[in-house]
């Protein structure tokens, strides 16, 4: 009975390994790392919440022997991103360029959180130095003085 | 009372907001390639595989690209809208049948009716990929210039023909 048991889970380990996807022959290990970056920075269209790596789609697999090939032509990272950009929009890109259309998304939760920092801070130097309102003062005097001592 | 009012505002806007992002269907990318120069290619014809057609035997004339496949199911659904949209006549209607088996899909030229003046062959999707194309159908307008005016995602309609690409046809036609 354990016996069985140890074979199921020895298998269960091994099924993983031969879902993976196909199998690139790289010239380098540079060049495998590329390629592994590239896939994993690069959104399936057909799947939105994907990347090439992780999506079993047609297009994702045509995509990821575009990237092959193109990586295996001697070309940059750079230029294969360019290539997706230019057919798919930057869309495409799990991290998009830095540029005029992106400023807001990258700088914007900076900004965010420059303005949470001035409200704090503000709040907090009131907070240490409590208003006092001179009129209410005068007029609890006034109260005060104004009322005859208890018998 | 006075200390409501911005957080009040600040819902609002983000209501609004919401409500606009509600109304986007996230399926539809933008697409870089309007207002660009049409991917050029030289495909086989599917009626006569030994012919090629090149973007450039287009240049000069209005003409819709319909990428299909006899394995798209929502081909069939737009079908009778892009023969509507042959029949007139106003331009030429070509196909680019994406990924396909040409018997299959010569099988479905003929069980539905061929609308296209022609269709190429993009067997392995390379030329797909060049019009960025990620979910057949899709629909191009290229104007008399070689440039794409118009992408339409997904199947068109009677409705979306009317409102969307006759306007843009009528003004490139004239």
């Amino acid at each position: 009975m354990k016996v069985i048991f140890i074979v199921f889970f020895l298998l269960l380990w091994l099924a993983p390994a031969q879902a993976s996807i196909e199998a690139y022959q790289f010239e380098s290990a540079e060049m495998e790392a590329d390629y592994n970056q590239l896939v994993n920075e690069l959104r399936c269209l057909v799947c939105q919440n994907q990347n090439l790596a992780g999506s079993d789609a047609d297009l994702a697999r045509d995509l990821r022997r575009e990237t092959y090939e193109m990586l295996n032509e001697g070309k940059s990272q750079q230029q294969v991103i360019e290539f997706m950009v230019e057919r798919y929009g930057d869309f495409v890109l799990y991290r998009p360029q830095f540029k005029s259309t992106t400023y807001l998304l990258w700088l914007g939760p900076f900004l965010l959180l420059l303005c949470v920092l001035v409200f704090l801070i503000r709040r907090l130097l009131s907070a240490a130095k409590p208003e006092v309102n001179a009129e209410a003062v005068a007029r609890a005097k006034q109260i005060l003085d104004s009322k005859e001592p208890n018998k | 009372m006075n200390r409501f009012v911005l957080p009040l505002v600040g819902f609002i806007l983000m209501i609004g907001l919401l409500g606009y992002g509600l109304q986007l269907d996230p399926k539809l990318v933008p697409s870089p390639l309007i207002d660009k120069k049409a991917p050029a290619f030289s495909l086989a014809m599917l009626e006569q595989p030994s012919r090629q057609l090149a973007t450039s035997d287009l240049i000069g004339q209005v003409w819709v690209l319909n990428v299909w496949a006899s394995w798209c199911v929502s081909c069939r659904a737009e079908h009778e809208v892009i023969t509507a949209l042959a029949n007139r006549n106003l331009v030429t209607v070509v196909g680019l049948n994406y990924k396909d088996e040409p018997a299959d899909a010569e099988r479905w030229l003929k069980q539905f009716g061929n609308p296209y003046a022609t269709s190429v062959i993009d067997r392995d999707g390379r030329v797909g990929i060049d019009w960025g194309v990620y979910g057949v159908p899709e629909t191009f307008v290229i104007g008399a210039d070689g440039m794409i005016k118009y992408k339409h995602i997904g199947p068109v309609t009677h409705e979306s023909l009317q409102q969307k690409i006759m306007p843009v046809l009528k003004e490139l036609l004239g």
